[in-house]
């Protein structure tokens, strides 16, 4: 008998499982809103927004190529042209992704689900006929929205999400955005780069709370340059529409405060999305974090459901997401397959990008772990000398006793590329001499990851540190 | 958490069982594996252990009453206050609790040793309606990085999971401890060494696929019994490793016979009866000491022969659920009469299925009486790690030429298979003869050599 399944949601993650579960041979039928698989990152979220981020990049590159000898004057930004550029990105990739359904012989349903049970789901389609389907299984990958302020809730084209700031619909004078963390510092990039004066409030003391100080260090320096202004300890207290904006009040180190903006970004996070569509009549639960209950196997407390991506806890992240798919359906194929990754990598695509994977320098002190941690400046670094951008670090943390790389983080233009190998060295847990013994191209800013390897067991060649052995 | 402990699935065609002896109270704090009742189910008595620490909550059976499997018999509260404390102590290291729920549901071993004797059943979890990896940790919330855990690379990481092996019991022979999937490997292997002494001298040699029967005719399968499975793999691991001769001999027991029959007919109010297989194991008392390398096991890790100082014999008995053998203990120190009081007993609660599992190990020596049957000759098969099985047939009335004519006397077949490794062809002979003699010149027992 086939397995029948459905997978409630087409983001990364469901989409994903619903794939991997037609390869495996089952009968999957995947329901989400769109009229293509994408979900929030695909329409609304990490696709759009790197496009977007891109041409920031070539913006700010080209203003740095004065420095070169080049000048490039003003640029004329037609934002029509620009946002139909970023649409037909997502179209091209929603449509290949609905694509690889039909190939699939998925069933697509563009619509809704909700659980009359267990095992039974409501259908109800873009045309509003409902239908009551069963099904052997289920994954559920409805993902995660923005968060919202407690207090802050106003109503008002002026006060954006990052989906509402993704839209483009202009580049406002003044941008306030509420909350340093990374969709806050990426949307704020690209506007701030198309002409916004930006400025950004975060609660905590630093930019990107919980990422090492060192790699968030280098992306503060330029974000100052670019932003107007950057309050730390700071929190909105009130917004109040006004004629021509948002009127904010605010609280921090200076007291409080009052400013107006033309538009305003809240980005303070994403919550799960978990309501809604019926998991009270199944034996799902939701854990005091609002993220459902899963096993290692993705398996719910209703031994029918799975749950994957944002909607099953932190990092939530579309690779996290899709990874989860390849478990769940694993699991639901009967195999002992269990979601224990050794490095889940994290990326900031702000300029300069930050990324990292597997143990953090924090996270090490805050265990009183055994490591030793090294760094390699960009300043030493050919490659990066000749990108005119030597405001870069790479750094690993390694287990003192064995030289096992447990983790690595990067900062500078092309982390986010960079990182991968760094999630391999710690999947595959090897030491630093295998990092370094391996030959890296030159001149690339891979050597930055060799080098700074070549760290643990002395010196690297292009720098020289204090030794402390 | 209020969990329902339930009789769990023994083995196939075990469907229910008396409850013999409640071991505990409501309001009783008990231990993972504690015992909660006894159950008796066709073959013997079992404990049925707790799966989990907690209180008892609800007993929901009463002593006498008949259960089937998959019944609830007690409701414990994990989450009871005071063992709180410990567990989460216990939860704060998901290596460990994969490794305890890893081990929860290991299959019973199985002791090639002996036939099936349901030894320890070990705690399951009442089965969700999927099928599900026996208790998963929680993760959920935060992923788990397997910082500090095992070192190994992902796809040795799963060949683990797929092996049923906790990836962070492996040693690594790697540069900094790295697991490789030869470790891996190795890890399996010392594991299945470990768990019921399975000899490396299993057959390596490829077994071919069943033809499919139902070309010729019509076939009907039935699955085996777990008697008949334990029995195929006990005799197929003996018949693997045992290098078999089989001695047959014949024995003149008219004398004996008559002996035999005077006692019993003297004796009937007693209740004892003096059976052939009795009078066998007393001379095999006396016969085992005068050849101790029948009384033995050979160890080939070792290169050596294990002489055993006691001589419990194991008496195999014919019940309908197959071959159960149970042992009677320290033969040399028993009289014939209590010898024959105790197999008669132990051979009536084999077949009642009142018999325990240790009854069912530690023989030393096995006698197979196909007597009550009938047939001449059979070449019994040893049960390992023994080294001698003596088998006997049904005595008939033979013409013997005896003092120039033939007279009819009553004779015994004996046929004696023997571990080839641990005694010769000559050895065989005169153990056999003197098994003979003594049966025919019981004096000679008293005799000194």
């Amino acid at each position: 008998m086939t397995t029948q399944l459905a997978v409630i949601g087409a983001g990364p993650g469901g989409y994903t499982a619903a794939f991997y579960a037609a390869d495996q041979g089952m009968e999957v039928t995947l329901i989400d809103p769109a009229k293509n698989p994408g979900g929030v990152c695909l329409y609304r979220g990490c696709i759009p927004s790197k496009a977007l981020l891109h041409v920031a990049e070539v913006i700010s590159e080209a203003n740095h190529a004065k420095d070169w000898g080049i000048s490039f004057s003003k640029p004329i930004i037609d934002l029509d042209k620009l946002r139909s550029w970023k649409n037909e990105v997502v179209e091209k990739l929603t449509g290949g992704v609905g694509q690889l359904s039909k190939q699939r012989k998925i069933n697509y349903i563009q619509g809704s689900a909700r659980f009359i049970d267990a095992n039974t789901l409501e259908v109800e389609d873009v045309s509003k006929k409902k239908s009551r389907q069963s099904f052997g299984q289920v994954i559920i990958a409805t993902g995660s929205s923005p968060a919202k302020v407690p207090g802050l809730s106003i109503d008002s084209p002026l006060v954006m999400d990052s989906t509402s700031a993704l839209e483009l619909n202009d580049i406002p004078e003044s941008l306030l955005v509420i909350g340093g963390g990374y969709i806050g510092l990426e949307m704020g990039t690209v506007y701030a780069t198309l002409g916004s004066k930006v400025t950004v409030i975060e609660m905590t003391d630093g930019l990107l709370p919980g990422v090492d100080r060192d790699l968030v260090n280098e992306l503060a320096r330029r974000l100052g340059n670019m932003f107007h202004e950057i309050l730390l300890n700071t929190t909105v207290v009130e917004l109040k529409e006004e004629k021509k904006g948002i009127k904010v009040a605010f609280k921090g180190e200076a007291g409080k405060k009052e400013q107006a903006f033309d538009k305003v970004l809240i980005s303070v996070g994403r919550k799960p999305n978990t309501k809604n569509f019926g998991l009270e009549n199944t034996k799902v639960l939701i854990n005091e974090k609002g993220f459902i209950q899963v096993d290692g196997q993705r398996r719910t407390k209703e031994p029918a459901i799975f749950a994957i991506g944002d909607v099953v806890g932190e990092p939530m992240l579309a690779h996290k997401a899709s990874h989860e798919a390849f478990v769940a359906v694993d699991a639901i194929a009967g195999k002992k397959t269990v979601f224990e990754p050794a490095a889940i990598p994290a990326v900031v695509f702000t300029d300069p990008e930050i990324a990292w994977c597997g143990l953090t320098e924090t996270e090490a002190k805050r265990k009183n772990l055994d490591v030793e941690i090294t760094k390699f400046p960009w300043r030493a670094s050919g490659r990066a000398i000749t990108l005119g951008r030597t405001d870069g670090l790479t750094k690993q943390i390694i287990e003192r006793q064995t030289g096992r790389i447990l983790g690595v983080g990067i900062a500078g233009p092309r982390a986010g590329e960079l990182i991968a190998e760094g999630v391999l060295a710690v999947e595959m847990a090897a030491l630093a001499s295998d990092v370094h013994l391996s030959i890296h191209p030159h001149p690339t800013l891979s050597e930055t990851i060799m080098e700074a390897a070549e760290l643990f067991d002395g010196q690297s060649t292009h720098f020289m540190r204090a030794r402390r052995k | 958490m209020i969990r329902d402990v339930i009789i769990p699935d023994i083995g196939e065609n075990i469907e229910k069982g008396d409850v013999i002896e409640i071991r505990v109270s409501e309001g009783d704090i008990v231990e993972v594996d504690q015992p909660l009742i006894e159950f008796e189910t066709d073959k013997a008595v079992v404990d049925i252990p707790s799966p989990s620490k907690g209180r008892v909550v609800k007993i929901l059976v009463s002593k006498g009453e008949t259960i089937k499997v998959g019944q609830v018999i007690v409701q414990i509260d994990t989450d009871a206050a005071d063992i709180l404390q410990t567990k989460k102590k216990e939860e704060s290291k998901p290596s460990k609790r994969e490794s305890a729920s890893e081990a929860k549901t290991q299959p019973i071993p199985i002791r090639a040793e002996q036939p099936k004797k349901v030894e320890k059943i070990v705690a399951v979890e009442k089965p969700p309606v999927v099928k599900a990896e026996p208790a998963l940790p929680d993760i959920g919330i935060e992923p788990v990085l397997a910082i500090f855990a095992a070192a190994a690379s992902p796809t040795v990481r799963r060949l683990a999971r797929e092996l049923g092996v906790d990836i962070n019991q492996v040693s690594g022979s790697g540069p900094g401890g790295r697991i490789s999937e030869d470790d891996v490997k190795a890890h399996v292997k010392k594991l299945v060494l470990q768990k019921g002494g399975e000899p490396a001298a299993i057959t390596t040699t490829r077994v071919p696929a069943l033809p499919d029967l139902s070309k010729w005719g019509e076939i009907k399968r039935e699955k085996l019994s777990r008697v008949r499975q334990l029995i195929s793999e006990s005799v197929s691991n003996s018949w693997s490793i045992v290098p078999h001769v089989t001695q047959f001999d014949k024995a003149d027991i008219t004398e004996l016979e008559d002996f035999r029959n005077n006692f019993n007919r003297k004796n009937q109010k007693s209740g004892i009866k003096l059976t052939v297989t009795a009078v066998l194991m007393k001379v095999l008392a006396q016969g085992l000491k005068e050849f101790p390398r029948f009384n033995a096991s050979i160890d080939p890790a070792s290169e050596s022969i294990i002489y055993r100082n006691y001589i419990h014999i194991g008496i195999a008995v014919d019940t309908e659920r197959g071959l159960l053998v149970p042992v009677v203990r320290d033969i040399d120190k028993k009289s014939i009469v209590d010898l024959a009081r105790d197999l008669n007993d132990v051979a009536q609660r084999t077949r009642d299925k009142s018999v325990r599992p240790d009854e069912l190990e530690g023989g030393t020596f096995t006698i197979s009486n196909q007597g009550g049957i009938g047939g001449v000759d059979f070449t019994p098969i040893v049960l390992w790690p023994q080294v001698a099985i003596l088998g006997v047939s049904r005595s008939s009335m033979q013409p013997v030429f005896i003092n120039g004519q033939f007279e009819p006397r009553l004779i015994l077949p004996l046929s004696l298979s023997y571990d080839h490794r641990a005694n010769d062809g000559a050895d065989a002979a005169r153990f056999l003869r003197w098994i003979v003699e003594a049966l025919e010149q019981p004096l000679m027992l008293y005799v000194d050599k």
